[in-house]
């Protein structure tokens, strides 16, 4: 035998047709790996943890017990793969710049899950004995502080689970406080350019909900506002910066005008992060606000939730605040519920959630809202107006930027399909910044804008990360202005092309089935 | 400030591309009397890494964690063992830090996810379908209320008193807003449900009837005969389970008849967390698919006629139908699905089963020894791994008393049921794999002591 000595080839060789990619047998693509479904891959009979033996008894589950149940197992292994290659599919904060419009995704310090998962906080039952959770207690009543503090608000509610949830908070506290002085009100106004969920929420309060018109220049309209108010009307529902990324210039003469009518100023607070430690809410006369900590306290998204949607309170309000609550009486934290709630919190309207609310969320944005500080927060809402400042100032010549001309924007910069060559929309733009490797704005909201783009980059970025997705913005503004039909066909480099979402409606395949039962049903 | 890219350098260079003098340029809409000039006072600056995980540790050290003592608290929130990958696996920032999969194209991950556990979910409910996800089981609950009322255009509802009280109390807070009915008595110290007394107020202006299985007292019935009640009435079932992981011993209600079922997904995968996040399950018959709250992952193809999947059905939802929508939940319990998807994976059909009979093993053990401490009764005849002990005193003491010797006993229907004495001293007990028969024993005797 002989070693042999030619080695193995170090440059590329050159191909006749580079471009010529053949196709995989796997499907895969290098990095890009394919992946089928659990119920292609496990089953019933496999998996992937170890249990001691079951104790040997006579069942006591009253001659209930059950027969097949259908779910696949993957041992360790294939379960990591598994998951570690779905993940691969996904963009996310940690891969690049995600600048969805409204939705404030900012960097997710990694310091706040640490904190979360701390034995003492994660490991705890939501019933366990008070004298066993003071520590617990105290994060809550500390959060709690902060969040009045930054608001110049009198009280918070910390249960609702998410905005939504918060924005039905309330509504439901300003419903108790009016029948509590026996005002039945049937009406909540809200502006069109309102989150969808508002008056998704105010229907479901069992109030009418009726819209507020814009002003062209993307503010709500005061004199319309004010000539609707009157006995019918319970609470206008404005959100501050609004979802044109413009602050609401009136809204301590709209929130005079609402309380001279009797009702109630409610405050979507889902774009706080603009304004966190430059304005507070309670001097602009807000009665209710909440506060999502999984945008402006950068508690983690996780593929759509959980959220955390505490309520700040008005003196007007508080009163009426869901059960439980944390109160701090001495040295002691004590959770008032039904019973403890009986003695000095009568007028509190029940109870929201089985226990009391995003623990988990809570000790995240305690620990973000503590590394920042009260010069840091400032900072936060400085940064992000100026980011998105930046994007508009850089693209408004190339994208028509319907409120540009009324001067700056908070913390989204906010871009319209005019101008775009015929059959271009703003979808195609969108598309195209997924082939160059960015997540898109927010598309076709806020209603009020045709074709809206919505780009809230937030603080988290880098002026780096700013001008790259700059040229990229542009340059697909170009394409779309042009007419360049590859465009139509993006993404072309990402894990899917263009998706049928009309297919999947008009038949919807919502579990999976085995491809015999599938094809029987049809 | 170790989250802020910018460098005052590059904060001049982007004011000049602005055109803005200084950042109060931009803030020059906010009315001169609300805006703050300096740092909110009373407040403290920035804090290192090194400080906020230091105080964050000292408030942790002050609770009593459920690893750290025997440990036989539930009533809606059980300890289960989460394995290590399933934490891992979620805090993948791809999952971790994605938002809701509005761009299908590059949020495969989610939306795949999503569908295996959608049909997860399904499968062990033995429902037709099931939703992406809901805040919690008790939120979850009241959708399904609300549900029941669009389809039957009812406003009755009957619920359980075996249905979990703070269940119960959410479902008040909204019935006082949107005009339901709703039907409720307070629970009694039987070993009997209460599925008769159900059935018999089932009329013609009933929506749903709403019964928990296993029950708030852990006790377990055959749900056919009231979901076939139910039914000849034109109301529908509603079937709330807290404890997940008893589907793997127990027929599901769907497979009695459950038109829909909800419940708490937290024992599989979500950890305790003080009460949340959690993960509200909601299924339900194929025909009500267009009621249904919340999100929903559909199969489909993409241009290259590929398998893909995407959010569908968005015309039930708020930022579609706006004031019409069937709900205005928006944000869901997205990576607590993810971490139940996990777990279940893991687990699958065999290690499911394994669980359940390792749960309902320990409970029984448990149970037939607490039951020889005098001054202790079992109420149960039938249970999963949760039973109810009557005891000789008013069981919050007990209960109280008890954790200032280090052990987490249960929870008391004092505590559940604050307005109804009559139960006060009954005593909640659950018995997951993470028990020992060290723990049982310690529990035993710590009874003995107090009740002699």
């Amino acid at each position: 035998m002989t070693m042999l000595k030619e080695g193995r080839p170090t440059a590329p060789v050159a191909v006749a047709d580079a471009h010529m990619a053949p196709a995989t047998v796997t499907g895969n693509r290098a990095l890009m790996l394919e992946e089928a479904l659990i119920f292609e891959i496990g089953s019933t009979d496999t998996t992937g943890v170890d249990f001691a033996p079951a104790p040997k008894v006579a069942s006591r589950l009253a001659g209930l017990e059950r027969r097949a149940i259908g779910l696949p197992g993957l041992s360790e292994q294939e379960t990591v793969r598994h998951y570690t290659r779905l993940s691969r599919q996904n963009y996310a904060i940690d891969l690049g710049l995600f600048p969805l419009g409204s939705c404030t995704m900012k960097h997710n310090p990694r310091l706040n899950e640490k904190v979360a998962r701390m034995p003492g906080f994660a490991d705890l039952h939501p019933l366990a004995p008070q004298s066993t959770v003071q520590g617990a207690l105290a994060v809550i009543h500390e959060l709690a502080e902060w969040l009045v503090t930054l608001t110049g608000m009198h009280s918070v509610a910390m249960s609702p689970k998410a905005g939504a949830h918060g924005e039905l908070c309330g509504l439901l506290a300003i419903r108790a406080a009016l029948e509590a002085r026996g005002d039945a009100r049937s009406v909540v106004l809200v502006p069109e350019s309102a989150h969808g969920t508002n008056p998704a929420t105010a229907a479901f309060c069992g109030y009418k909900v009726e819209d507020i018109p814009a002003t062209p220049e993307g503010r709500v309209d005061l004199a319309a506002l004010t000539a609707r108010l009157g006995p019918d009307v319970a609470a206008v529902m404005i959100t501050n910066p609004n979802t044109c990324g413009l602050f609401e210039r009136d809204l301590k003469t709209i929130s005079d005008a609402v309380h001279a009518a009797g009702a109630f100023v409610y405050c979507d607070g889902a774009n706080f992060n603009a304004i966190v430690g430059r304005v507070r809410p309670g001097d602009l006369g807000v009665d209710a606000m909440h506060i999502n900590l999984h945008k402006t306290f950068s508690t983690p998204h996780g593929g759509g939730g959980p959220g955390s949607g505490p309520v700040v309170l008005s003196e007007a309000l508080a009163p009426y605040a869901p059960l439980p609550f944390v109160e701090k009486q001495g040295d002691t934290f004590v959770l008032i519920e039904e019973e403890s709630a009986q003695d000095h919190h009568a007028g509190t309207f029940g109870r929201m959630v089985a226990f009391h609310g995003q623990m988990g969320m809570f000790t995240r944005a305690l620990a973000y809202i503590m590394s920042h500080g009260a010069d840091g927060l400032r900072q936060v809402a400085e940064d992000a107006v100026l980011n998105a400042n930046y994007i508009l100032r850089s693209l408004d010549d190339v994208l028509d930027a319907p409120f540009g001309g009324s001067g700056p924007c908070m913390h989204e910069a906010l871009f319209s399909d005019k101008g775009l060559a015929e059959g271009f929309t703003t979808l195609d733009i969108a598309k195209g910044l997924i082939d160059e490797g960015f997540h898109p704005m927010t598309m076709y909201f806020p209603l009020v804008v045709h074709g809206a783009m919505l780009v809230e980059p937030t603080e988290t970025e880098s002026k780096a990360a700013l001008d790259q997705f700059i040229m990229a913005l542009r340059s697909l503004a170009q394409r779309a202005k042009a007419g360049d039909e590859a465009l139509k066909g993006a993404p072309y480099h990402a894990p899917r092309r263009r998706l049928d979402e009309t297919l999947a409606a008009r038949k919807p395949v919502l579990t999976w089935e085995a491809p015999m039962l599938a094809q029987a049903a049809e | 400030m170790r989250y802020l890219p910018l460098t005052d350098t590059d904060r001049q260079a982007m004011l000049s591309v602005i055109g803005a003098a200084s950042i109060d340029d931009l803030f020059v809409d906010v009315p001169a009397e609300a805006r703050l000039s300096a740092k909110i006072a009373g407040l403290p600056d920035h804090a290192s890494e090194l400080a906020v995980e230091r105080h964050m540790s000292k408030l942790a050290r002050q609770n009593l964690s459920a690893g750290e003592a025997p440990f036989f608290l539930g009533a809606g929130a059980y300890n289960h063992h989460v394995p290590a990958s399933v934490d891992h696996l979620i805090q993948r920032g791809e999952f971790l830090t994605a938002y809701t999969p509005y761009q299908p194209e590059i949020a495969q991950g989610t939306l795949q996810v999503l569908f295996e556990f959608q049909t997860q979910v399904a499968r062990l409910l033995g429902c037709d379908v099931a939703n992406a996800s809901m805040y919690d089981g008790s939120t979850a609950c009241w959708e399904a209320i609300g549900m029941a009322r669009r389809i039957t255009k009812r406003s009755k509802a009957i619920l359980s008193s075996g249905l979990h009280p703070h269940y119960v109390s959410v479902a008040n807070t909204m019935a006082k807003f949107t005009g339901d009915q709703l039907v409720h008595d307070a629970p009694t110290l039987s070993a009997d449900t209460d599925i008769e007394a159900l059935i018999a107020g089932i009329d013609k202006d009933t929506s749903c009837v709403v019964v928990q299985y296993p029950d708030i007292l852990g006790r377990i019935a055959d749900l056919t005969p009231l979901a076939e009640a139910a039914h000849a009435a034109g109301a529908l079932l509603v079937a709330v389970v807290t404890e997940p992981v008893a589907l793997g011993a127990l027929v599901p209600p769907g497979e009695m008849g459950a038109d829909i079922v909800v419940g708490e997904g937290q024992s599989i995968g979500v950890g305790l967390q003080f009460g949340g996040p959690y993960l509200g399950l909601f299924a339900c018959k194929q025909k009500y698919v267009r009621q249904m709250p919340g999100r929903l992952c559909g199969e489909t193809v993409d241009a290259a006629g590929k398998r893909g999947f995407v959010l569908t059905l968005s015309t039930r939802e708020q930022h579609i139908r706006r004031e019409k929508a069937t709900s205005n939940i928006c944000t869901n319990s997205g990576l607590c699905a993810l971490a139940f998807s996990i777990h279940m994976t893991l687990l699958g059909e065999k290690g499911l089963r394994e669980l359940a009979a390792l749960n309902h093993g320990l409970a029984v053990q448990a149970a037939d020894r607490l039951a020889q401490v005098p001054g202790v009764t079992l109420l149960n005849d039938s249970f999963f791994n949760e039973f109810t002990l009557v005891l000789t005193k008013d069981a919050r003491e007990v209960v109280r008393s008890l954790a200032d010797k280090g052990v987490l006993a249960g929870v008391s229907l004092g505590r559940l049921f604050p307005q109804h004495t009559s139960v006060g001293n009954g005593l909640v007990v659950a018995v997951t794999e993470t028990v020992t028969a060290e723990d049982i024993e310690t529990l035993a005797q710590a009874l003995e002591e107090e009740l002699a």
